[in-house]
This record gives C-alpha cells, sequence and structure tokens, in this order.
C-alpha cells in the first residue's frame, strides 16, 4: 500500500440469540402498567379491586405484584384454583407471592366440579380435560368476581396469545390485562425486577394442567428463541430475511406456523354478516365507549 | 423602540398574511427584520394535560372549566391555555364520532358559557386552545380551536372564535384509524391573536417537518401542538413515542426558532395510554416546562415572543429558507406533477 489505511467502522451483523431487541425498560414499563390498572380498573370500570387466579406461575406472580403496587395490597385477592394433579409446588408458589404482598388468598379445588363433569365423560383425552379446568376456573374467577365486587385481571403473556396455547374464552377473558403485550423472557426480566421470588422465575414454565408437563416441551421450542424470531415476524420481516439473518429455518417455520394457526383463538366468534349494521364490521365502537 | 406593553385586536397589524407574499423564486426577504414589525410581549402560557371521560363532552366541559378556575386563582395571570387533542371527548372513538362531534361555534359558545360561570373577574380575558371533534358541512374533523373567552365587562368584541384548524395528516395505521372515520383538513393556515401570529399542528400533523415549515413560513412566533400520543415501545430510555416526540418538538423550535406548545392528552382508552409530557419549548429547542407522563397537571411560563428574534438572528434558518422559497416550491411541484406510470416502472 501507497497510503496510509484509515479505519473502518463495520455495522455489526445481525445476532440471532441476542435479547438486544426484546429489552425493556422496566422502572418505565412498572410505573405505566400500574397507570394503566389504575386507569382501567378504578376510573374506566369503578373497581376498588381486582381478583388474580394465583398459578404459582411467573404470569401471575407478576400480575398480582402489579395489582398490589397499583391498588394497594388490601385491594388484591389471589386465587388458587388446584385440581388434585396440580403440582403441590403451584400452591407453595402462589402462597409465597401472598404472603410477599401481604394480599388475601382464597383457595378453591376445582377436582370436585371438574371431575363431576368428566365422570359423564370418561374418555376426555388429556386436551379436553385441560380445556374443562382452564374453563372451571374461568367460572371460579368470575363467580368470586361477582362475590367480591373485585375485576378480574389476566395474566396471558404475548408468547402465549401468539402461539395460541390457551383455553379460548377461558384464561383470555378477564376484560384487563396487563401483560398481554409482553413476551415471555419480557415477563421474567419484568418478574425479577419487581422482586417476585426466585423459585418463581426460574422454574420452567407450566401450564401444570397435566403432570410434569412444560411450555417448551409442548411447542418444541424454548421461549428464548420464540420470541427472538416472533418478534421479527410481527415487524413485518418475512421468514426467509430472518433465515438470512441466521436463525435456523426449522425454528422460524414452527414460529410461523403456531401463529397462522391461530389467529381465530384472538377473535370474537365469526358472526354471518347480513346487513350494514353488523357488529364489529359496521357498527364500530371501541371497548370503552 | 418602545412598544406598547398589549395591542388591542384592532390595533394588531399582522406581519405576514396568508396567501404568502413572497413565493417566487430568487425571493430576497431581508434576513432577521420581521420582528421588527412585531409587538414584543411576555405572556403568561399553560397547557393542561387531562383525562377526558369517554364520549361525555359535558363532563370534559366541566373540566375544562375546573382548569380555568384553578388557574383563575393563581397571582400570574394566564394569557393562553391550551389544551390537547380530543380533550372535551377522548381520542379513540371509531364510529363513535358522528355521535359526539360538534360545530366550532358550538363549542366555542360552550367554552364562553363555561368561562363565565367561573370567572367573575371584571373584564378578564383568556384565549384558549383546544382539540374536538368538529362537525361541519355534514363532515367530521378533527379539529383544534384557538378562541379568545371574555368575562363580563371586558369589550363587546373581545371574545370570538378566531381559529379552527382541522388535522391536516391523518394517521391511518397500526392503531389508528383516522381517516375512516373523519375527513383530511386541508390547509395550514396561521393566524393573528392578541399576542402576535399563532399556528396550530394536531398530533401527525408535527410527524411530518413540512407542516411546521409552511406554518412558521406564515410568520408565526408560536406553534401549538395538541396530541394525544398512545405509548408504544419500552426498550429504550424512555417510551418510543415519546422519544419521537422530544425530538420532533425540539426539531420545529430549533429549525423555525418558534416557541412551541405541546399539549399531550392522559388516561388510557381501552388498553391504550397517552404519554402527556406536556412541554413548552422556547425558540432555541429547550424545554421551559415539561409535565410528566402519565399524571394530569398543569405547566405554564411566561414566554417572551420577543425571544423569536434573538433566536433566528443566530440562526437565521427560516430567512434562508425563505430565499430559497422559490426553488424548494419549484421541487414540490415537479414531485407533484410526476406523470402517471399506470404501475408500469
Amino acid at each position: 500500500m501507497t497510503f496510509s489505511p484509515l479505519p473502518v467502522l463495520r455495522a455489526p451483523d445481525p445476532d440471532p440469540t441476542s435479547d438486544q431487541d426484546l429489552r425493556i425498560n422496566e422502572p418505565v414499563l412498572v410505573e405505566w402498567l400500574v397507570a394503566f390498572l389504575r386507569d382501567e380498573i378504578v376510573e374506566r370500570r369503578g373497581f376498588q379491586k381486582a381478583i388474580v387466579g394465583l398459578s404459582g406461575g411467573v404470569d401471575s406472580s407478576l400480575t398480582a405484584f402489579l395489582c398490589a403496587r397499583a391498588l394497594g395490597p388490601a385491594n388484591v385477592i389471589g386465587v388458587r384454583m388446584p385440581y388434585r394433579t396440580s403440582s403441590p409446588d403451584s400452591l407453595e408458589h402462589a402462597q409465597l407471592v401472598a404472603d410477599q404482598l401481604g394480599i388475601e388468598l382464597k383457595t378453591v379445588d376445582i377436582s370436585p366440579a371438574v371431575d363431576g363433569y368428566l365422570a359423564m365423560e370418561p374418555d376426555a383425552d388429556a386436551r379436553r380435560r385441560g380445556n374443562v379446568m382452564a374453563r372451571m376456573r374461568m367460572i371460579v374467577l368470575f363467580d368470586l368476581s361477582a362475590a367480591l365486587g373485585a375485576l378480574p385481571v389476566g395474566t396471558g403473556n404475548k408468547t402465549e396469545r401468539l402461539f395460541g396455547y390457551f383455553t379460548w374464552h377461558a384464561d383470555d377473558s378477564p376484560p384487563v390485562n396487563p401483560l398481554g403485550d409482553l413476551f415471555k423472557t419480557q415477563v421474567w426480566a419484568l418478574a425479577r425486577y419487581m422482586g417476585v421470588p426466585e423459585a418463581i422465575v426460574n422454574k420452567p414454565a407450566s401450564a401444570d394442567l397435566i403432570v410434569g408437563q412444560t411450555d417448551e416441551d409442548d411447542f418444541g421450542i424454548s421461549y428464548a428463541r420464540a420470541d427472538r424470531i416472533l418478534f421479527y415476524l410481527l415487524r413485518g420481516f418475512s421468514p426467509g430475511r430472518l433465515v438470512d439473518m441466521g436463525f435456523p429455518a426449522a425454528d422460524v417455520a414452527l414460529v410461523k406456523h403456531k401463529v397462522d394457526s391461530t389467529h381465530w383463538k384472538r377473535h370474537m366468534p365469526t358472526t354471518a354478516m347480513l346487513s350494514t349494521t353488523s357488529i364489529n364490521d359496521y357498527y364500530l365502537r371501541p371497548v370503552d365507549y | 423602540m418602545d412598544w406598547p406593553s398589549r395591542l388591542t385586536p384592532a390595533e394588531y397589524r399582522p406581519y405576514t398574511d396568508f396567501p404568502l407574499r413572497y413565493i417566487q423564486p430568487g425571493g430576497n426577504t431581508p434576513r432577521v427584520s420581521r420582528m421588527k414589525e412585531t409587538v414584543q410581549l411576555a405572556i403568561q402560557v399553560a397547557a393542561a394535560q387531562i383525562k377526558p371521560k369517554k364520549r361525555d363532552y359535558e363532563a370534559n366541559l366541566v373540566a375544562v372549566g375546573d382548569v380555568i378556575e384553578q388557574l383563575e386563582t393563581e397571582a400570574e395571570r394566564l394569557d393562553l391555555l391550551v389544551l390537547p387533542e380530543t380533550v372535551l371527548t377522548g381520542y379513540f372513538l371509531e364510529g363513535g364520532v358522528g355521535e359526539v362531534a360538534r360545530p366550532a361555534d358550538v363549542v366555542f359558545q360552550d367554552l364562553l358559557r363555561v368561562y363565565r360561570e367561573r370567572v367573575h373577574r371584571h373584564g378578564a380575558i383568556l384565549d384558549i386552545a383546544l382539540g374536538f371533534y368538529e362537525k361541519s358541512n355534514g363532515q367530521f374533523y378533527n379539529s383544534a380551536l384557538y378562541a379568545t373567552l371574555a368575562a363580563d365587562g371586558a369589550p363587546d368584541d373581545t371574545a370570538k372564535l378566531i381559529h379552527v384548524h382541522r388535522k391536516f395528516f391523518l394517521p391511518t395505521y397500526g392503531v389508528f384509524d383516522e381517516q375512516r372515520f373523519v375527513s383530511r383538513g386541508r390547509t395550514f393556515q396561521a393566524f393573528n391573536t392578541r399576542f402576535g401570529r399563532v399556528g396550530m399542528l394536531i398530533c401527525e400533523d408535527a410527524w411530518h417537518s413540512v407542516s411546521a415549515t409552511i406554518t412558521a413560513l406564515q410568520g408565526v412566533q408560536l406553534i401549538l401542538v395538541l396530541s394525544a400520543s398512545p405509548g408504544r415501545e419500552f426498550g429504550g430510555k424512555t417510551i418510543g413515542n415519546l422519544e419521537r416526540w422530544e425530538v420532533l418538538v425540539k426539531g420545529i423550535a430549533e429549525e423555525h426558532g418558534v416557541f412551541v406548545v405541546y399539549a399531550g392528552l392522559v388516561g388510557f382508552e381501552g388498553g391504550k395510554g397517552f404519554t402527556g409530557s406536556s412541554r413548552i419549548l422556547d425558540p432555541w429547542g429547550k424545554a421551559l416546562v415539561r409535565a410528566p407522563v402519565t399524571e394530569a397537571c398543569i405547566i405554564r411560563a411566561s414566554i417572551d415572543l420577543d425571544d423569536v428574534t434573538v433566536a433566528r438572528s443566530a440562526t437565521p434558518l427560516l430567512a434562508d429558507l425563505e430565499d430559497a422559497l422559490g426553488d424548494v416550491a419549484a421541487h414540490f411541484q415537479m414531485l407533484a406533477h410526476r406523470p402517471l406510470t399506470g404501475g408500469l416502472p
């Protein structure tokens, strides 16, 4: 070379193992979600109290933490709704949350109600049995809501919503949900920030509908890998682009299929449109109108 | 040069009237001379960010009255109060717009009634700017009005509806669906007030730099930005849309040497929370006062409109633009008249 070369500063290549894009500003987010819960529960709907189904998992634990911050612990009721095969850890972890927050904790064993129905359907497979449990829990939650004057608060996160990993019009039915736009890995980060017990944050996520079940086994992909792919897919990046960025093609295909095959679960029932005043087609009003 | 501390509307002579007089190539508008023809005034401005009650126009009028009454109790008299976009109904209404929209003059008369109910100081005057859904000639608009309100004892012609700005750029993407429910405004029109020349922008208007540019070229010293900005993206130092607003309003003030009052709605509507953060910026782009993100509150500042002259003399970008305006306009004309390709390259 006859010249002295200039330094070259190169933009880094995309890193499919980086969590950079999923990072959250925890303090700002907590303040926002607390404001959300106060506005939506107290100001818009006129409730002073919230009721949260506590499964012992990170989603419902974090939801209880946020509700306690927003409304005060005296105005939050946690409900454990175990089935006879539920993990004992689930009960203990829910108790940990209630103790740490100082909220009221109720326990309603759903086994008699679930078994009462399933006695008439002895051939029901695990999926059907899980759906019956999930729906029974919502019967309990909404009935206690009416009894106690406390608004049910939902706990579903964005990853499970996008994967359709919930029972339609059951887990997804509480009218207010603070976590539904947070990926699971972001829920974990926020839970750590808020001081949710490590035993809850660190254990494998599980719907606990079948003994030994974990979410990631059910999915065939880890939350960490799924969330990074979901992040880009939802922003409009094509599957091909994601593969070019270094994401495994099989992972991208799996995630995309789960999202595409479950759109219906994220919508209201399909109604035959017959008029020019069809609700939600022509007659359009926001939920808080 | 001695200027009266305050001119009556009849005495006030605007520097620039619309349409612009200088759209010609090679124009030779003198640099930094504009403000010498306007009046120096220190004025008291405030922005109030409140949580409107969805679709309840009367309740929100009462809330605006509460703000006015509170400010009236303060020792220092307020000259101008700015409230956010759609503050009289809430923002997300979808097809409900048609049920709550009102003619601008009806809103003005209601505001005047509220003002006279709340303010009993003889001859009191307050200018007000606020956002509302407007009904006009069978169409609906997302509008902002600017009016002078006057209590008993003020001269007869003091109270008046001075201007209505209809949102020019209607966001219709993602969470927004405005153009489905309201019509688009077609002008950016500055207007004269008791204090000086003012322009208004509504939310996405300000996301297009051309809006503030057109407004600034009409000789304004003060731009009011009325907004209802739902918070989204929580990965950065602050909420994503706020980071954008930070750059936008600062850019408007700095580039054109104008004061900016930004009034942002607060409160949640169906899970979508508005990010408040109202602020008042001087013509160097510095925020003089800033409101929090989620809480309802009032901010206020004393601003001296003559600072516009000082700022522009140091950085005469607006004068540079005026000089080059003919060429700039020629570019826009060319771009607007590009041949149709019928979908072929």
